[in-house]
């Protein structure tokens, strides 16, 4: 993210930078800041570099005085994630916008991909890393890395797509009318229009990946179970000793974490971002944040991004300048036959890993694993349709409510993105306690696990449907006395309406996902059964059951793409075209 | 002024053909234009939307490749090739970037180093008048301090030929006058290194106001219609006769009906049915029947003076009375329109009254609400997809002005109280349930 904040301020002679005066107290605290950011980053990594015997001799304790250190290597691999995934977005989804090719294989590949489970992923790549640094305990690092970064790219990736693709018309004239070369406009033109959309979905992709640490930290190979150092392992480590105390301790762990990183990094960074949003009109609102002011006031500051300014320079002096062609390439009829080909091939690649997918099956499945399958899918997506309905009925009048007091909204706001930023997984043991303790049946009372963090999309999107209810249409209701039901009918609902459908959609989306952790939940040696997709998909990875994993993902991600198209996209038409208050 | 310069060509367009879109629905927006522009001069293009002349300028530009024929730059004596840059309708700036920034993007672009760079931003900033302006950021602006940002970035990079795409026309009257007289100065000083300037508008007066020379498009396809030459001496004054007779000839050159167009059909491109029909409401329709017909125009105005009353452009204003002209409630005569009697009987009339006039004079005279009102007769719920009669328009033109024409003739039945619509089924039906 850093390496935007010099080019966009433009790349400043570096003689400048040292012209420095004396330095002001907000660089004292920044530096304090900065350095012990530094420290902690070299602790965290020095871990990494060390043979994979001594996760032996060290395993994981639950010992509070490990627990920051624990925590520091889990958010480092968040973040090399992140980086990951941000590094993988800019490369591809820039081909993919630059490509028409490559574009048609990309696009639909990102679109199914930020929909459906990574879970079962981890089996077959842990393998891989391991054979790469054998004996270290790099390769497990990556591996567990990897499985966080299946859960982030995505989405990321589809979004800069996205904005590529919508660049204003003039400005895109503009870039080729100067001649531009791809460098330059890549620097001055794509990056800059794409960075808010983008900084909001690498937050999104955050609070997804702590979904899955848990589940990365502890890999198995084979008969061995290799257990990093991390919040994970040690919440995974105190669910099998029962240790409640420990379990109370991650949690806190992971709050102050998520606050840090939401206060240091993304905050700042969306208030930097602000500056890149698309508008022509200053808007009231900018987002705040206190630690970007006091980076902002450094004088240090430009010192230290002076090697990402030096890379931007040098990518900027390497460029070959000018580009020739003004008019984007027309490979209208030259290239129809390379069309034809390039067609074909990927319909024989599709048609050949189709066939794969189900030789692979067809070997160990019959036709009945698959009907067995597509039911359990229906009993999770009766689970996920009867949440949401619940989930809407309690969020919607309370998000409402907050939403038409600015008061309380700008309070509560970043209070439900914290909420939604939360990985749930961590409270389920909570739930199995209370389970077992009043012997509820699973089938049902587990259910409600599947929405524990994501019902939080619907709420703060409501929230934020009801604040952009134009006051002009609640006086006219208040002065004609439109109350009661009339007044949620004709004012409130239809007002939120295309706000609460994206929630309901990040939701759903989340459910699925989650599902496959909240059907199978265990508490020692007692162990929660749900049937459904999910506990399907969890118990063939606990298995090693490749044609059944692969199989269940297969269905679960048919179902979840069919819910998109059948349900939500149609409402969310139906949402824009009538409902939008423009 | 042109004329006591020897003349040389800075470019030749030569037999340009431009079409949009694929298969059926594909439109030719441009045919057979020839032109020639040539140094210190302001030429103008002048007509309505899909007259093409964007899609000319963009040519010229280099954005677009059109489909047929060439755009050729004439050397320059010391064999330099001519350089063009182009100032926007909507100011086209990154909003990330300051006002020196943004002037400095094109200068970047030419890897000119960087001392210099700011040196000729901070010069073209100075004549541009945006002093002081330097590290604000566009969305700090104003729309005219805007345009200015995107005029002192069209002319750092010292091109020979300015092309400008309407671009005062996001502004209010006001700044657009001032920034009209700021470049008319620094054009006439000599203070910018532009040999030329091509300037597309939609402005009559604006046309006349700045151009040496305006070439007047015909729409559907675009051709070059008419060439005007403007000898009058700067500073133009909107009163002077001469300006006003020139205003006039240019209306009557863009209201003439070329010999090849059938009378019924007016200037609406399609026949029948596939008619294209543009955006107009039955309001803005009544508006000028009334305007028209009461003083002090009595049934007959100037469309110039009419433009001028109204406060519109001819852009917004000749449709309008061409769809009068075609539901035969006005006849445009040169410049001139003038109302029908049954116009004159629509403007004293009673809400119903003129629903009646407007009813007959639909049914009569527009094609396709005649075909909607015949099938909901004849079929037996009297009621009809829109579906089917969007495919049926889809045969003959493209999608959006399919959807566009559909929605027009909707309109117009709704108000006639010919038929009705309901959105959320898409059903045409002969009455509105009660």
């Amino acid at each position: 993210m850093k390496e935007m904040t010099p080019i966009a301020r433009g790349v400043r002679p570096f003689s400048r930078m040292l012209r420095l005066t004396a330095p002001n107290r907000a660089d004292a605290i920044a530096f304090v800041l900065l350095t012990g950011l530094a420290m902690l980053v070299f602790r965290g990594a020095e871990g990494i570099a060390e043979p994979l015997s001594r996760l032996r001799i060290e395993p994981v304790t639950l010992d509070p005085a490990y627990l920051p250190y624990y925590a520091l290597r889990t958010t480092l691999r968040m973040f090399a994630a992140l980086f990951a995934s941000l590094a993988f977005t800019l490369v591809v989804a820039t081909l993919a916008a630059r490509s028409r090719r490559a574009g048609q294989i990309i696009v639909p590949a990102l679109d199914i991909l930020q929909s459906v489970p990574i879970l079962g992923f981890l089996t077959f790549t842990v393998t891989f890393f391991m054979g790469l640094f054998p004996g270290r305990i790099l390769g497990v690092e990556l591996a567990a890395v990897f499985a966080i970064f299946t859960s982030q790219a995505w989405n990321m990736a589809f979004s800069f797509y996205q904005s590529l693709r919508s660049i204003p018309s003039d400005l895109d004239e503009v870039s080729r009318g100067f001649g531009l070369s791809p460098v330059r406009r890549f620097l001055r033109l794509d990056l800059p229009f794409a960075t808010p959309a983008l900084v909001w979905n690498m937050m999104m992709s955050m609070s997804g990946g702590w979904f899955f640490v848990v589940a990365s930290e502890a890999i198995t190979v084979g008969n061995t179970t290799v257990t990093l150092p991390g919040i994970g392992s040690w919440l995974a480590l105190a669910i099998a000793q029962r240790d409640f105390t420990a379990i109370g301790w991650a949690v806190g762990a992971m709050a102050v974490v998520i606050l840090l990183y939401d206060q240091f990094i993304f905050r700042p960074v969306v208030a930097w971002a602000d500056r890149f949003r698309f508008e022509q009109t200053a808007s009231s609102e900018r987002p705040q944040s206190w630690a970007y002011d006091l980076f902002r006031r450094t004088r240090l500051l430009p010192l230290l991004f002076a090697p990402v300014t030096g890379l931007a320079r040098l990518l900027l002096m390497l460029d070959p300048g000018h580009a020739t062609a003004r008019i984007a390439k027309a490979d209208k009829q030259a290239s129809r036959i390379g069309n034809a080909i390039w067609t074909a091939l990927i319909g024989a690649a599709v048609l050949f890993a189709a066939w794969t997918i189900i030789a692979y099956v067809a070997r160990t499945l019959s036709w009945d694993d698959a009907l067995t399958v597509i039911g359990l899918a229906c009993l999770t997506m009766l689970r996920v349709l009867v949440l949401i309905a619940l989930a809407s009925l309690i969020w919607v009048p309370i998000g409402v409510w907050i939403g038409l007091r600015p008061k309380w909204a700008e309070r509560l706001q970043p209070v439900a993105q914290f909420l939604a930023a939360f990985p749930a997984n961590v409270l389920f043991p909570f739930a199995v306690i209370l389970i077992v303790q009043w012997k509820l049946s699973p089938e049902v009372s587990l259910s409600p696990l599947m929405i524990l963090g994501t019902q939080w999309y619907i709420l703060f999107n409501v929230i934020a449907g009801a604040s952009a209810i134009p006051t002009d249409l609640r006086e006219a209701a208040d002065m004609f006395r439109v109350s009661g039901w009339q007044w949620w009918r004709q004012v409130a609902l239809p007002g939120i309406f295309p706000y609460y459908v994206t929630g309901a959609l990040t939701a759903s989306g989340g459910s699925w996902n989650a599902s496959i952790v909240a059907e199978v939940v265990s508490w020692g040696d007692e162990k929660l059964h749900a049937s459904g997709l999910g506990a399907y998909i969890a118990d063939a990875t606990a298995a090693g059951d490749y044609p059944r994993v692969a199989l269940g993902i297969a269905v679960m991600s048919l179902f979840v793409i069919a819910f998109n198209r059948l349900l939500w996209r149609p409402l969310y038409a139906f949402a824009e075209r009538r409902l939008r208050l423009a | 002024m042109a004329t006591i310069v020897e003349t040389r060509p800075l470019v030749e367009v030569t037999n340009v053909r431009h079409l949009y879109g694929k298969g059926h629905g594909q439109m030719l927006v441009l045919d057979d234009v020839d032109l020639t522009l040539n140094e210190n001069e302001i030429v103008g293009l002048l007509g309505r939307s899909g007259s093409g002349k964007s899609t000319l300028l963009r040519s010229i530009a280099g954005l677009l490749r059109p489909s047929e024929g060439e755009v050729r730059f004439v050397q320059g004596e010391d064999g330099s090739q001519p350089s063009v840059s182009m100032v926007f309708q909507t100011f086209a700036l990154f909003p990330w970037l300051t006002v020196l920034q943004n002037v400095e993007l094109g200068l970047e672009a030419q890897k000119v180093a960087a001392e210099e760079r700011r040196a000729r931003a901070l010069a073209a900033i100075d004549l541009i008048g945006l002093d002081g302006f330097e590290n604000a950021y566009p969305k700090e602006l104003s729309g005219g301090m805007r345009q200015r940002v995107g005029l002192a970035r069209a002319i750092v990079v010292d091109p020979s030929l300015l092309l400008m795409d309407e671009p005062f026309s996001a502004l209010d009257v006001l700044t657009a006058e001032t920034l009209r007289t700021d470049l008319l100065d620094l054009w006439c000083e000599g203070r910018m290194r532009i040999k030329s300037i091509m300037i597309v508008t939609h402005n009559i007066e604006e046309a006349v106001l700045m151009c040496d020379r305006i070439l007047v498009f015909s729409s559907n396809p675009g051709r070059v219609a008419a060439e005007i030459r403007v000898d009058l001496p700067q500073p133009r004054d909107r009163l002077d006769p001469a300006f006003r007779a020139l205003v006039d000839g240019i209306y009557v050159q863009m209201t003439a009906r070329t010999p090849a167009t059938r009378v019924n059909d007016g200037l609406f491109p399609g026949m029948g049915i596939a008619m294209v029909l543009p955006r107009i409401s039955t309001n803005s329709l009544a508006g000028l029947i009334e305007e028209v017909h009461g003083t002090p125009f009595d049934g007959r105005a100037s469309l110039a003076d009419l433009a001028d009353s109204l406060q519109l452009e001819v852009d917004a204003l000749l449709p309008m009375a061409e769809t009068l002209q075609l539901l035969r409630l006005a006849e445009l005569a040169g410049a001139d329109i003038r109302l029908t009697p049954e116009a004159r009987r629509y403007a004293e009339a009673d809400v119903d009254a003129r629903k009646a006039i407007f009813a007959q004079a639909l049914l009569a005279h527009v094609p396709l609400a005649q075909h909607i009102r015949r099938i909901l007769d004849d079929s037996a719920g009297h009621t009809a997809p829109a579906r089917r009669f969007r495919e049926q328009l889809e045969d003959h033109m493209s999608p959006d002005y399919a959807e566009e024409t559909l929605r027009t003739v909707t309109q117009w039945g709704r108000y006639a109280e010919v038929f009705a619509y309901h959105e959320d089924t898409d059903l045409f039906s002969l009455e509105d349930p009660s």
